[in-house]
């Protein structure tokens, strides 16, 4: 893969994450996100690891930006109008983040990882090649994880579902607004 | 191939544009969107140092992020949708009580 591929993938997904946190329309904001999902699952396939670049474009810019846009739709978001924050708030969070970019490149520029680099072995990211570790290595956690979705399932049908109790406390409450 | 520096730049500037977000921005659903971006910054060094070593652990446990991602925002949409229906609101300051 030539470099400038590597660049322009880069530049890319800088600019979309950028757009991210700078678009006053949230659907925007997600569009952003699927731009930036999809470069980095480029850069992923790039960098030899091609089901996982895949699994992130079905997975991610699939299956959860899909949730997102539903809770984006459901809510009926508008474009917010007016001032998003504070201001000092604003120059303290680039600021920190401009911070935090310089101690992330001291602290894992290369000459500090203290590891050994080596050529890839023959088929290195294949399918066959990530099942093998999934299934032997890694068997428990693999488990473990269809019980973690299995809750987070529940928990999120138990979250979203209309309460009645809750709607009878609302209605009880809306009177007493009025009156007061 | 391309130094690893490269990567690993690229990586913490993506991180950082992530935490930004969370700090700046004060709609639940866009801080939610760059904790997802916050995610996938630490999953690129994870593949890119992976893919140097030539072990297919770093790619393991890229496969584990994605699932408990997933799972993580299953629930916390779920936890906007029922704040939302309580409080009529996604502004993060508006939100200041745990009960209702």
């Amino acid at each position: 893969m030539p470099p400038f591929v590597y660049i322009f993938l880069g530049a890319l997904a800088i600019v979309s994450a950028l757009g991210v946190v700078v678009q006053r329309n949230p659907i925007h904001s997600l569009l952003s996100l699927i731009g930036t999902l999809l470069t980095v699952a480029l850069l992923f396939i790039a960098e030899d690891a091609v089901v996982v670049g895949f699994l992130q474009i079905i997975v991610y810019a699939g299956a959860i930006m899909v949730l997102f846009l539903f809770v984006i739709w459901l809510l009926n978001l508008q474009v917010e109008t007016g001032p998003t924050g504070h201001l000092a708030l604003k120059i303290f969070g680039w600021l920190g983040a401009a911070l935090l970019v310089t101690e992330l490149f001291f602290i894992l520029a290369p000459p500090h990882l203290q590891v050994k680099f080596t050529h890839e072995p023959a088929g290195y990211g294949s399918l066959a090649s990530l099942a093998g570790k999934l299934f032997t290595d890694y068997l428990v956690a693999f488990e473990v994880t269809s019980v973690l979705l299995l809750a987070a399932v529940v928990g999120a049908v138990a979250l979203a579902r209309r309460i009645p109790a809750a709607e009878e406390f609302r209605d009880v409450k809306e009177p007493e607004k009025i009156a007061s | 191939m391309i130094p690893l520096t490269y990567m690993m730049s690229l990586s913490a500037i993506i991180f950082a544009i992530g935490v930004a977000g969370v700090i700046i921005r004060r709609n639940i659903l866009v801080m939610y969107m760059s904790i997802e971006l916050m995610l996938n910054a630490v999953n690129l060094a994870f593949v890119a140092i992976g893919s140097r070593l030539g072990s297919m652990d770093g790619q393991v446990i890229v496969f584990f992020v994605m699932t408990v991602a997933a799972a993580e925002s299953a629930v916390g949409l779920g936890i906007i949708i029922s704040s939302f229906r309580n409080r009529d609101t996604v502004h993060a300051d508006d939100l200041t009580l745990m009960r209702w």
